[in-house]
């Protein structure tokens, strides 16, 4: 068992189904393990183009799921399984940490999403939402035509149109790591001396600073006010955990969103729950 | 395993897909049967705790089969919906609790590489897929068309979001002494005796375990967290309206998670796979002794790993049933004005440690055995520099990422 219970990593054949229409798939890098050749039975078919084809197929179906659902709920829903799918997609690649990072920002960011859906949908007008045929073709038009622009962009760049990347090593996150404290170890030239300038530690302090920021700032809007002559009502309002709720929910999950219009939000549609709940 | 069966002559995809299927049924045979076990030992720990006695005659003395009693009582029960309820929601909801949970198990080695599948972020894919089972919460209780429900689950998802944050701090750490994320590796580098867990590597990460501990408990529901599903006040939360089979893929998905925190608990700061004491090392058995002992040394780290995570959940157990419940506010005062600042400071007191005291408080005392970075720690002669002098420095202060740049 000197594999343990490894599974998952498939051979990239020498012939790619499908390679030029799937341009994502040449531009990951695939998993390092390789099948003694020979022992494909179905040597035509290429295990890795068919999960990564079901996971695609997963991924845009629930992004349509996403457009045509009617129901804020379901389609925070469907988003969730879409991302996950985008997640898969990645793992399939071999790029972990990647996936790993889509499953925890994404997909858990979507959380947020899906608390503020059952808030919005806990009253009646939000329960479902019906655009106007005018709506529908305004967004058909717009989405069409970025889809088109996207297209052409990326079928005019050669190196992305066969499996030219080929196996490469499962890149490791420590790499990663040592380069955002400003050690590049991937990338030392021969007979340079590398200096601390190579890495990233400069923008990993301003973002990390600027998440700080955004945090303090977050519990600064989202902290209960002090009157100077507290009111009854509003002490009993300030004690609602569901305040809490929303002040808490949206700080770790999704740090890009502006924090006053989302705290905003937040403060609304929770009094707004709170109040049908009574 | 794919590789032994295709050396059956089984074509490639075949074996790939049976070895998938293995690892797939074991890790499920685990969610399952442990969940059966941990019933039991719930119903008869709180019986005691309780000065009763707990099930005493479904098959036996000791109530042994009451769990499969219970299982074949809920196949029987009928499958109840509420007539407001979302229906594809409320079907679906068991399933995504059950399946983020299962999906954690993937990444989490059982022994030394007797994993899923092993992922060189296997600390950050089990703590990102254990906080997606919350979803499956959400949406039950939005989709019960009950305001239990829905109160129960708002509570889950404040719970679950905030204690992200002081779990994560606490799980950086040993992340942190190990230099990587394979949970492979960071188990590996507790080998020895018990001296060399993490949970004894210096006074901050044995406070951190215990913020980490309290932290899992919170994030697996468990009382006095267990705020979602406040019987006293919110009749069963966020399960209310569930009946039959998809209650009990939630209790599935509960006992899956408390065993999947207890595991990487022990495989962060216990040891994971390695005894307190190296029973098979002073027997002259490793991995390299040959496939017999290979295997001999895995089956022990085997029980080992999980008779650890068995104490954690008996630990869970004992918790729930000793301690009340906590109001709200009182869970959100635990998490952010002491888990998270203490996590904080622990987490920096434990990268100082690292800088100042690098070999410890008795040089020698503690085996250096397994402080090898992953790869970037790479000396002159290709020889890992790790051993004396550079044990354990965390930032790139060490010999080692010098030893990296200079030979070019």
């Amino acid at each position: 068992m000197t594999g343990g219970l490894a599974m998952g990593t498939f051979d990239v054949g020498s012939t790619m189904m499908l390679d030029t229409l799937l341009p994502m798939a040449a531009a990951g890098q695939w998993p390092p393990l390789a099948l003694p050749s020979g022992a494909f039975a179905l040597a035509a078919v290429n295990w890795h183009s068919v999960l990564f084809l079901l996971f695609a197929a997963l991924t845009c179906g629930f992004a349509v799921a996403v457009v045509a659902a009617d129901n804020v709920v379901r389609m925070a829903l469907y988003l969730v399984f879409s991302l996950g799918s985008a997640a898969g997609l990645f793992f399939l690649a071999g790029a972990e940490f990647i996936g790993a990072m889509q499953l925890m920002i994404y997909v858990g960011g979507t959380l947020v999403l899906l608390v503020f859906g059952v808030m919005l949908t806990a009253q009646a007008p939000f329960v479902s939402i019906k655009p106007s045929s005018s709506d529908r073709t305004l967004a058909a038009v717009a989405g069409a035509s970025l889809l088109a622009l996207l297209l052409t962009a990326v079928f005019s760049v050669d190196a992305w149109r066969g499996p030219g990347a080929g196996v490469v090593p499962a890149p490791s996150a420590t790499p990663l790591g040592m380069a955002l404290v400003g050690v590049r170890v991937d990338d030392a030239p021969a007979g340079s001396p590398v200096t601390g300038r190579s890495g990233y530690m400069l923008p990993f302090e301003i973002v990390s600073v600027h998440l700080l920021v955004v945090l303090v700032g977050a519990a600064y809007l989202a902290r209960a006010k002090r009157r100077k002559t507290p009111r009854a009502i509003d002490a009993v309002a300030s004690s609602e955990p569901l305040d809490r709720v929303a002040a808490q929910v949206r700080a770790p999950g999704s740090p890009s969103q502006a924090p006053g219009a989302a705290n905003r939000t937040a403060g609304g549609s929770s009094s707004a729950l709170v109040g049908g709940g009574r | 395993m794919a590789d032994f069966l295709i050396g059956f002559g089984l074509p490639g995809w075949l074996a790939w897909l049976i070895a998938a299927l293995v690892a797939a049924v074991l890790i499920l045979n685990i969610i399952a049967g442990g969940a059966l076990a941990f019933i039991w030992a719930e119903r008869k720990i709180a019986a005691r705790i309780q000065d009763r006695l707990g099930p005493t005659r479904t098959g036996g003395r000791f109530g042994w089969l009451q769990s499969l009693a219970d299982g074949i009582k809920l196949l029987a029960k009928e499958d109840l919906m509420p007539d407001g309820a979302d229906g594809l929601l409320f079907r679906l909801a068991p399933y995504v609790s059950f399946c983020a949970s299962f999906c954690a198990f993937i990444a989490l080695p059982f022994a030394f590489d007797v994993v899923g599948q092993r992922l060189n972020v296997g600390v950050f894919f089990v703590v990102a897929v254990l906080g997606l089972e919350v979803f499956g919460v959400i949406l039950a209780g939005y989709a019960s068309a009950s305001k239990w429900s829905l109160f129960g689950a708002m509570r889950e998802a404040a719970q679950v979001v905030s204690y992200e944050v002081p779990l994560g701090m606490c799980v950086v750490v040993p992340v942190m002494l190990a230099g990587t994320m394979d949970l492979v590796t960071i188990g590996e580098k507790q080998a020895g005796w018990f001296t060399s867990w993490y949970l004894f590597h210096d006074p901050f990460t044995f406070v951190i375990f215990w913020i980490y501990v309290t932290c899992a408990v919170a994030s697996v529901n468990r009382a006095p967290f267990d705020l979602a599903e406040a019987e006293s006040e919110l009749v069963a939360g966020f399960h209310t309206e569930y009946s039959g089979l998809r209650w009990s893929f939630f209790f599935m998905a509960e006992y899956g998670s408390m065993f999947l925190v207890s595991a990487l608990a022990a495989v962060l700061f216990l040891g994971g796979w390695n005894g307190p004491i190296p029973l098979a090392t002073l027997a002259g058995l490793s991995e390299g002794t040959g496939d017999s002992a290979a295997y001999f040394v895995r089956l022990l780290g085997l029980a080992n790993l999980i008779g650890k995570a068995t104490l954690g959940v008996l630990f869970m157990m004992w918790i729930r049933w000793t301690l009340p419940r906590l109001r709200i506010d009182q869970v959100m005062t635990t998490c952010l004005k002491y888990c998270t600042p203490i996590a904080a400071v622990m987490f920096a007191g434990a990268m100082l440690w690292q800088l100042l005291l690098p070999a410890g408080l008795f040089p020698g005392w503690r085996r250096p055995a397994g402080e090898i970075r992953e790869g970037w720690l790479e000396g002159p002669g290709g020889s890992a520099v790790g051993h004396g002098a550079s044990v354990g420095a965390v930032a790139p202060t060490g010999d080692g990422v010098l030893a990296t740049r200079s030979p070019r």
